[in-house]
């Protein structure tokens, strides 16, 4: 099986390869787009402001309610027909699917690290005379990472693996191209083999990086409270 | 002898909770105060109006003659000048020992890295931790943390040192070395507002002893006058049920 596995690599190669570009890149720049936008929908969601709150939540309540899938189809699909002159590539409408989907998940994960760091880290830096600002740059934001930290990488896996989804809208990823290949030779079995054991590889890397930043983050032990 | 706290009419309300009532305290320089009584009394919600850690509804409070309940003071350099130490300590768990008594110093462009770094030692020298300087928070005993807490305000050189029921969150046998850097902090003259359950220590080092119950100052006076013949029905209670 290992012989057919390596012959099949080869044979497949100038389409798995392609594919593999393509999902690593649309996943690096939703990745990048998706943390943008969570961070401004987390600034929004704990804003003083009603109305940016409001944007916030109905944001994270659309994208966290309805299948990715279903996301994709409407904007790649269905938006050409209600806006003029939108006509994405399985490109573009990959990126904002993907990038909206990940900006909405991140969101929650930002807001949930900083509303973890407890009470009184604030009220310290405040009574010595630190601003709300330098206090958030300094005492909540560091700790807020540490404690962000698993569950984002957790989501770039999540992202990862969902690019996979976007071969609905035509976008040459690796499971797009490995059905291309496999139409013309057929063997199934290893082609999609080789699929799994690619996106295995990668995140089994995202896993160790975080393993290593919860390591480096850690000031000598695993949990911080007080 | 200087004022270095007024306390005017201070009401404060959470909704319709009112929690202080109408609280008016003079603290001179050098001078301890000991807040005592009941839980829910108001003790420590007064103690956080002192630098503006709570909103006041009503009042007016004077620190080193900064009026901080006037919205438009600078709170935060105020803030500079008043030390606080809390119950549960609040060492910022990301610094070690060294890093959380820097920080404010340097943050804030009083003194140099160097400068604050000297002092930092200075001051864990004097509270018996200096071979903690490298330690993270959580690698620390609570009553260590607790007099490393107390250097973190000492590096700003403040004026006055508020004291949130400094050793109620201690085990027993560590509530003694937080109270001795406390009676040495106030044989040093530094002025204390020290809210605490500690009886002795308020016995032993208070110049006053305030009783506060139900929102208002039920009584206050010397420590002779307060434990050994207290005059309000309130205080005797309390007292009857602590000692």
């Amino acid at each position: 099986m290992f012989q057919s596995l390596i012959e099949t690599l080869a044979r497949a190669w100038p389409f798995l390869s392609v594919g593999f570009q393509m999902t690593i890149q649309i996943w690096a720049i939703s990745i990048a787009l998706g943390i943008a936008i969570g961070l401004i929908s987390c600034l929004m969601k704990l804003s003083r402001f009603k109305i940016l709150r409001f944007i916030a939540n109905f944001y994270i309540w659309l994208i966290r309610g309805t299948p990715m899938l279903v996301q994709a189809l409407v904007i790649y699909f269905g938006m050409p027909q209600v806006i003029p002159g939108f006509l994405p590539s399985p490109f573009l409408a990959g990126v904002i699917t993907l990038s909206l989907n990940a900006g909405a998940y991140l969101s929650e994960i930002f807001r949930s690290g900083i509303q973890a760091v407890p009470i009184g880290q604030t009220e310290a830096a405040r009574s010595l005379g630190l601003s709300s600002a330098r206090t958030t740059v300094k005492i909540i934001l560091p700790q807020a990472v540490k404690i962000a930290v698993p569950p984002m990488v957790n989501q770039f896996i999540i992202t990862l693996k969902d690019t996979s989804i976007l071969t609905v809208i035509g976008l040459a990823e690796i499971v797009n191209k490995a059905g291309q290949y496999v139409n013309l030779r057929y063997d199934y079995f290893e082609t999609y083999i080789l699929v799994g054991m690619f996106y295995l590889a990668f995140t089994s890397l995202l896993m160790l990086f975080a393993h290593f930043m919860e390591k480096r983050l850690s000031y000598g032990r695993k949990n911080n409270r007080s | 002898m200087a004022e270095k706290i007024i306390v005017h009419n201070l009401k404060k309300s959470f909704h319709h909770l009112d929690v202080l009532k109408g609280i008016d305290l003079t603290v001179n320089e050098g001078e301890v105060v000991c807040i005592i009584g009941p839980s829910g009394g108001g003790k420590s919600t007064f103690l956080r109006c002192l630098n503006r850690l709570e909103e006041t509804t009503e009042g007016q409070i004077f620190v080193d003659g900064y009026e901080i309940t006037d919205k438009k003071i600078n709170i935060n350099k105020v803030r500079q000048n008043i030390g606080m130490v809390f119950q549960s300590f609040n060492l910022f768990a990301h610094l070690t020992v060294k890093k959380n008594i820097m920080l404010a110093p340097v943050d804030l462009k009083i003194m140099s890295k160097a400068d604050a770094e000297k002092r930092a030692m200075e001051l864990l020298n004097r509270v018996g931790l200096a071979d903690k300087a490298n330690a993270y928070p959580h690698q620390l005993s609570g009553g260590q943390q607790q007099r490393v807490a107390i250097a973190r305000a000492l590096a700003m050189n403040p004026d006055v040192m508020l004291f949130d029921e400094p050793t109620s969150a201690l085990d027993p046998e560590m509530v003694g070395e937080v109270l001795t850097v406390m009676r040495e902090l106030a044989a040093d003259g530094m002025t204390m507002v020290v809210v605490t359950h500690e009886m002795g220590f308020a016995r032993d080092v208070a110049d006053r002893v305030i009783l506060m119950a139900d929102g208002v100052i039920a009584e206050e006076g010397t420590p002779e006058q307060i434990f050994e013949n207290p005059q309000v029905k309130r205080t005797q209670d309390f007292l009857a049920a602590v000692l």
